[in-house]
């Protein structure tokens, strides 16, 4: 009798071991099925951009850049970004500091609109922003110079005008990136609560006190966070500035839409050089993101033990 | 310096947190608001700190908030000059603990703001007074849950409050540290004698530790006086029950028969047990189980009249004496027995049956004589 149960509890053993596990064979082909899917879907085409832009030599890859439609592109990117990315930092500290602290009306309505341009092809961005401020659209009498007695020889001196013109690809950007930073920030102030706000307020600090050394340094990272994503989207957006810009070369094209025009007129070797830093500029964000996401995560926990305490009581 | 609450009411949408409370507090008195959750202490609280303020009342007098005599009702939190410490500290969590216990006072405007070394040494200052000299440097996250209430009561401190006003102090920390951060207060409050009002749900840390307890329930004040008076002398049926354990027992059923009332409250230390047949006032009881372990000896019995279970606390000695045996049939007699007929206080002496309203200095007025 004892060595019958001996001997089960021998061979029970192994048993429950390999049940803990899956077979060999389950892991291999999890494993081989998504390093396949990375290489064809990531790395192949990542390869592609760097061999075929550097498939006439470094001479080649330099002189793409050396062209002065491809440094205005480059330009005007940089400006569309530099603008749409302060932007949307102060809108976004703003809606998500109202949304985590406060308690108004219409606070999912808000929610809601600001996940909007995740939601909307950017295309129809664009095509939006052209029946809003195109020559026939809603806005556009009041654009028309010669309905502005006043404001016309100003209109015209600065020559204001908003789609296929530079102003109408900072519009299309900033309407694309504006979700990036308070959807990033929300559900941090949300996990931080009041508290601290509260006690720096009885302490005699005024709201802005309390605003730059309480809030915005317990948001920092997820802050950064959120401006390296809306950069990163900001210079790499493509269908709604392309309905927006016209496509002016020289003057209302962007890094995307100078790559497609290459692209078009077979200089593959330009077009690959020009968008391989699009490639490097994807790159940095993921090092930065991740280099972020680490410190986050440590900010995050901290916050959720926080929580746990609360609830623990 | 004086606080005083005039008939305070706040509604969070349909939900009443104070229903028209009034309260005053004296300077350098440490007074304790005592309730379930829900009750509106903390709310109270937060009116008094400014963290919250009252809905506006119709009557001139009411609702208003008032320090030494004078309306604060309309002063922000930082102008208050009130010190609050939150129930899980609300430390800054990126500063250190010096910068923590800096922050009011390198807030402040220019010219109100001391210079450098003189905060640095006001820090010095705080950092022992709390006993934690030698934390300045650490982080919030590196200290364990004593240790953070003592900053945030530093923080609190180091602005000089005239009011000190603390939320379930005591509420996030385990046991044994509570006992030793109880008596730390009170040590505390003896040397600094600033006006302190502070929350808590558990009624031997408010007995123990307050000047005067405010009893409340359900968005009023039930009672305002000192520990023994809330505890001897409780006004109504929710004090009793809420402040210690208490028998409560049907009336009107077998010998105990007062006037009026349908439930009578025995402290369990004021039941005294016997063998033997016992008195005319004694009731017939049949022990259940007897728990000797502590102080006190605690024995249940049950009612040979009605079946109703009741506690009673013998001393360790007396119950060495009697020797109870599960099962045996004892006499219970009541020292002292509280009824609430129509809302007033009565106190009854079980030896001679006499039944006093206790209101009135203990002289036998309504009912006297009656025997139960």
């Amino acid at each position: 009798m004892a060595g019958t149960v001996s001997t089960l509890a021998y061979v029970a053993k192994p048993r429950q071991r390999r049940s803990l596990g899956d077979p060999w064979w389950v892991r291999a082909a999890l494993i081989g099925t998504s390093l396949l899917f990375v290489a064809v879907f990531v790395v192949a085409p990542l390869a592609v951009v760097f061999t075929e832009a550097l498939r006439k030599g470094w001479q080649a890859y330099f002189a793409a850049f050396a062209d002065s439609d491809a440094r205005a592109a480059i330009r005007l990117t940089l400006l569309a970004a530099g603008i749409a990315v302060p932007l949307n930092l102060v809108f976004g500290l703003a809606a998500s500091w109202a949304i985590a602290k406060f308690e108004f009306r219409g606070k999912a309505l808000l929610i809601t609109l600001i996940e909007l341009p995740f939601a909307v092809s950017p295309v129809i961005a664009g095509l939006v922003y052209v029946l809003l401020f195109g020559a026939q659209g809603w806005l556009g009498p009041y654009l028309d110079t010669g309905n502005h007695p006043w404001l016309g020889p100003w209109i015209n001196a600065h020559d204001l005008q908003i789609i296929f013109a530079v102003p109408g690809i900072v519009l299309a950007t900033v309407f694309v990136t504006f979700p990036f930073v308070a959807r990033e920030l929300i559900p941090l102030m949300q996990a931080q609560g009041r508290d601290e706000e509260l006690a720096a307020l009885t302490l005699g600090a005024t709201g802005w006190q309390t605003f730059c050394r309480i809030t915005l340094p317990n948001v920092k990272w997820g802050l950064f966070y959120g401006v390296v994503l809306c950069n990163a989207r900001a210079m790499g957006e493509f269908g709604a500035v392309s309905v927006l810009s016209g496509h002016i070369r020289g003057e209302t094209n962007t890094i995307p839409l100078h790559v497609e025009i290459l692209y078009n007129e077979y200089n593959l070797q330009a077009a690959f050089a020009v968008a391989s830093l699009l490639t490097l500029l994807a790159l940095v964000t993921l090092v930065l993101k991740n280099l972020v996401e680490w410190r986050h995560r440590r900010v995050l926990e901290a916050a959720a033990a926080a929580e746990l305490r609360q609830f623990a009581t | 310096m004086s606080i005083e609450v005039r008939n305070v009411s706040k509604h969070f949408g349909a939900f009443t947190a104070l229903g028209g409370v009034s309260l005053k507090v004296e300077t350098g008195r440490l007074t304790a608001l005592l309730g379930p959750s829900g009750s509106g202490k903390t709310t109270l609280l937060r009116i008094i700190a400014g963290l919250e303020f009252p809905d506006p009342a119709a009557d001139p007098g009411a609702g208003q908030v008032l320090f030494h005599g004078e309306d604060v009702s309309q002063v922000s939190a930082g102008k208050r000059g009130v010190g609050f410490v939150f129930q899980h500290y609300a430390l800054f969590k990126h500063m250190t603990v010096a910068e923590n216990i800096a922050f009011g006072l390198t807030v402040r405007p220019r010219r109100l703001r001391p210079a450098r070394p003189e905060i640095a040494r006001r820090v010095n200052e705080l950092l022992r007074l709390v006993q934690l000299e030698k934390l300045g440097g650490r982080l919030p996250d590196q200290l364990s849950g004593g240790q953070r209430q003592r900053v945030a009561l530093a923080r609190a401190l180091a602005m000089e409050p005239k009011v000190l006003l603390l939320d379930e102090p005591f509420g996030a920390l385990d046991a044994q540290v509570r006992k030793e951060m109880r008596s730390w207060l009170r040590s505390l409050h003896e040397r600094l004698h600033v006006t302190t009002v502070f929350v808590t749900h558990d009624q031997e840390e408010a007995l123990e530790l307050a000047d005067e307890v405010v009893v409340m329930n359900r968005a009023k004040i039930e009672q305002v006086g000192t520990p023994q008076e809330v505890y001897d002398r409780p006004v109504s049926p929710f004090v009793i029950e809420f402040l210690g354990n208490v028998n409560r027992l049907a009336a009107g059923s077998g010998k105990l028969r007062p006037p009026d009332a349908d439930v009578l409250y025995v402290r369990p230390h004021d039941v005294d047990l016997q063998r033997g047949p016992g008195s005319t006032h004694s009731l017939r009881a049949r022990v259940l189980h007897v728990f000797s372990a502590g102080s006190y000896g605690r024995v249940t019995l049950e009612r040979l009249d009605n079946g109703e279970h009741f506690e009673a606390e013998v001393a360790r000695d007396r119950l060495r004496e009697l020797d109870l045996q599960q099962g045996e049939e004892v006499a219970a007699m009541f020292r002292h027995v509280r009824l609430f007929p129509r809302g007033q206080f009565y106190e009854a002496d079980v030896r001679d049956g006499r039944l006093t309203e206790a209101s009135s200095d203990a002289a036998p007025t309504h009912g006297a004589g009656e025997h139960i």
